[in-house]
């Protein structure tokens, strides 16, 4: 396969020119029409020129440089304090680790943020059949742990299956608390509507089931996220274009973060991600889907390898609803501008005052 | 310079000094603290996943006994402020032994720390110049704190015992305002390390203000226990003599500080469970299970039993003041508020977890035999800071006398 930024055909991909709104306006284009075509491709070069070395490594490289590669990420720095030639160095030395173990040309992108695009997410959760095809294209995706121990497996989505609650004449009389003898509620009610005490484990013969409603959730890329203000190294932070990034090579794998975070998004990789040569994709980005060691904390982040080239999100492309949409929010022709503008549209836990640029709406 | 040479030649050989039952235990230590290296090695090979943690229950038995510790290390200060502040004679004279308790139960912090963090290779990214540090984060400031302590307790603990061996007098000029930073300080160390969990509103369990002056409290209670028991064992094996009236006044400290504990935690039961919230789920869950899930419950309970067992006992001057009895509450008071304050408070926090979400965790071998070690551990530097200090206060190393 020819080491090219982009992957295999996507129609969102495609046309890009054609389309008279682009669905994705995190592309630059949308928003800074003149800067975009060019550097476009001129990127797309760059990112072909050090596959190319990283391919050329995995010739003629031995297990000795690939330990001296890893003896050089040791002292590398914090990625946002890298100067641009640092940053270089260590995505090239990246390639050139990953090429080796992965047995084939890997690209590890370092594209930063483009001005004029803050990412936003909107999930309509009338239309989610519960499918999880989100959960497995994600997987795919953004390489994480597939193993079958405890700890090994690792979705960073969850889709909570909720039961459909009802209230029942027969049980009119029974007390609440029960057993005290004193009546202070009723309890002719099962729990009903949107929880958050959902099961993600759920194995129905098909989908959606008659009796439960279904609320995916994922990393909410808070503006005001408490996972940021607690880690200790700054290894985690928001990026200039919204979603909230790990450099994980800096990471001390403290999990306070994990601890922080009100929506449950982050997983802590307890082992050696367990990820096959052949599943594994090789169209990574340094702050995104690249692979990760043990030790670390990972999570989504909107596939910046995908979205920072005008490309939807894994999970935006595969819902089969179309329940899932992404853009620019300072666009205001994007589609998520267009549901924020025209839907009741809610965030989860508003109370706790983390600002999710992932909202949820309903027709 | 010499003199420095001098002290530690002179330290060294008098603490390596002693009999049979001194280096068959040293060597029982010493077995564990090997086993220890060995699973710290396995758990820096294979990585966390020999540990019972997952990414639901993250934390566990060592960020259990690291908060703990921290308390320990805190409680030093029931000797410390007493002797300077009261210049309670009983406590001046064992105000060291203090501050060598401090030093030892704040490096075995920094042990749990390395043993608790993913990477533990990469911790020196917290430390500038190579690496970067974080005012915004808890877990910055405790490091902080935990270092500062570190530092006080060894400048304050040993210029008073290298005085001792000189016999130079001490100068007060700059000693005594460190004590008092020192003394400060005790108290920072433990706040930040309820901060560093009270400041989750992910976690409702953690998420009150009564988390600071609960830790300061079981603090000021497990901490004196601990010395309690450490100086009855000094006064029996050892000439050196602590006072009654040093040990009493320990013992008045952890009753009243049980005492406060027990009503903090009765008070948060009633707030929790009258209302009984979603928020409450993970009081409940430690008091009676959930969903089926009762892992906890046990330890709970004992906990509750050991604390409230041990402050009865504590009212009874018959055995408060009865050094033959007086361990039995120590030990009690010791263990429940070690259950209460470690498993009994970190791993409830996560469960449920912030989508509802009831799993369990239960400890790996690795993490017991983990965390036994760095206790090993622990009690290996103390026995030797505690011999070589005695030697000092008792005048058996004395600078010219080993000539």
């Amino acid at each position: 396969m020819t080491p090219d930024k982009t992957p295999p055909a996507d129609p969102a991909q495609e046309h890009p020119a054609e389309c008279p709104a682009p669905p994705a306006s995190a592309d630059p284009a949308a928003c800074a029409p003149k800067t975009s075509r060019r550097d476009f491709l001129k990127a797309g070069g760059t990112l072909s020129l050090s596959s190319l070395m990283g391919a050329g490594a995995l010739m003629s490289q031995s297990d000795d440089a690939r330990a001296a590669a890893e003896w050089a990420e040791h002292f590398q720095k914090n990625y946002r304090l890298m100067t641009d030639a640092e940053k270089a160095e260590a995505r090239v030395r990246l390639e050139k680790r990953y090429s080796m173990e992965y047995g084939k040309p890997v690209t590890v992108d370092t594209t930063g943020p483009q001005p004029g695009v803050l990412m936003g997410y909107a999930l309509n959760i009338r239309k989610c059949i519960g499918c999880r095809r989100c959960v497995h294209a994600c997987v795919a995706e953004n390489n994480q742990s597939r193993g079958t121990r405890p700890g090994e497996k690792i979705e960073w989505i969850q889709v909570l299956r909720m039961e459909r609650g009802k209230f029942e004449a027969d049980k009119m009389n029974h007390g609440y608390p029960e057993g005290l003898g004193i009546q202070v509620g009723g309890n002719a009610y099962t729990p009903a509507g949107q929880v958050l005490e959902g099961q993600y484990h759920y194995n129905p013969e098909a989908v959606p089931e008659q009796d439960a409603t279904y609320m995916p959730i994922a990393c909410m890329q808070c503006e005001k996220p408490p996972c940021v203000k607690v880690c200790p190294v700054r290894t985690t932070y928001r990026e200039a274009d919204g979603p909230v990034v790990i450099d994980y090579n800096w990471c001390i794998g403290c999990r306070m973060c994990m601890g922080a975070c009100p929506y449950w998004a982050r997983r802590i990789n307890l082992t050696t991600p367990v990820l096959p040569k052949e599943e594994m994709n090789p169209v990574t980005h340094y702050l995104g889907n690249r692979p990760r060691m043990r030790g670390v904390v990972e999570k989504c982040h909107w596939c910046l390898q995908r979205t920072r080239h005008d490309r939807y999100p894994a999970c935006v492309e595969v819902c089969p609803v179309g329940a899932r949409k992404f853009g620019n929010l300072l666009d205001p022709e994007s589609e998520v501008s267009k549901i924020l503008e025209r839907k009741n549209v809610f965030r989860l836990k508003a109370e706790l005052n983390t600002f999710p640029k992932f909202f949820y709406f309903y027709d | 310079m010499q003199q420095l040479t001098r002290f530690a030649a002179d330290y060294v050989g008098y603490v390596l000094k002693g009999g049979t039952k001194f280096y068959a235990w040293m060597g029982a230590l010493g077995v564990l603290i090997i086993g220890m290296m060995y699973v710290f090695y396995l758990q820096n090979t294979e990585g966390l996943i020999v540990t019972g943690m997952t990414s639901q229950i993250h934390d566990g038995l060592y960020f259990a006994n690291l908060v703990f510790l921290v308390g320990v290390a805190a409680g030093a200060v029931t000797i410390v402020f007493p002797a300077y502040a009261y210049h309670h004679e009983g406590m001046h004279k064992v105000a060291v032994l203090g501050e060598m308790l401090a030093i030892t139960a704040v490096i075995m912090v920094m042990m749990f720390v390395f043993a608790h963090m993913g990477r533990p290779d990469r911790l020196w990214h917290m430390i500038p110049p190579w690496g970067i540090y974080s005012f915004s984060s808890m877990l910055g400031w405790d490091v902080m704190v935990l270092n500062g302590y570190l530092i006080l307790n060894f400048v304050c603990g040993f210029y008073y015992l290298w005085c001792k061996y000189t016999g130079n007098p001490i100068n007060r000029k700059w000693f005594m305002p460190v004590v008092w930073i020192a003394i400060v300080w005790a108290l920072s160390i433990h706040t930040v390390t309820a901060f560093l969990i009270s400041t989750m509103p992910a976690r409702p369990m953690w998420f009150h203000s009564m988390m600071p002056i609960r830790f300061i409290t079981t603090a000021f209670a497990a901490g004196p226990c601990l010395i309690i028991l450490i100086f009855l064992i000094v006064r029996n094996n050892t000439k050196f003599w602590v006072d009654d009236s040093a040990i009493k006044l320990l013992t008045t400290i952890v009753t009243w500080c049980l005492g406060i504990a027990i009503f903090l935690t009765l008070s948060e039961v009633v707030v929790e469970l009258y209302a009984r919230t979603e928020h409450a789920n993970g009081l409940y869950y430690l008091m009676f299970g959930l969903h089926g899930l009762t892992n906890l419950v046990p330890w709970f309970w004992a906990a509750v039993v050991l604390m409230i067992a041990a402050f009865v006992l504590f009212l009874v001057p018959s055995i408060r003041n009865n050094f033959k009895l007086l361990p039995i509450p120590c030990v009690m008071a010791f263990a429940g508020i070690w259950i209460e304050k470690g498993m009994g408070l970190i791993v409830p926090g996560f469960i449920p977890s912030p989508i509802g979400e009831v799993t369990e965790y239960y400890p790996t071998f690795v993490e017991w035999l983990l965390t036994l070690g760095i206790w090993a551990f622990g009690f290996f530097i103390l026995t030797i800071l505690l011999k070589g200090a005695i030697g000092i206060l008792q005048g058996e190393i004395k600078y010219g006398a080993a000539k």
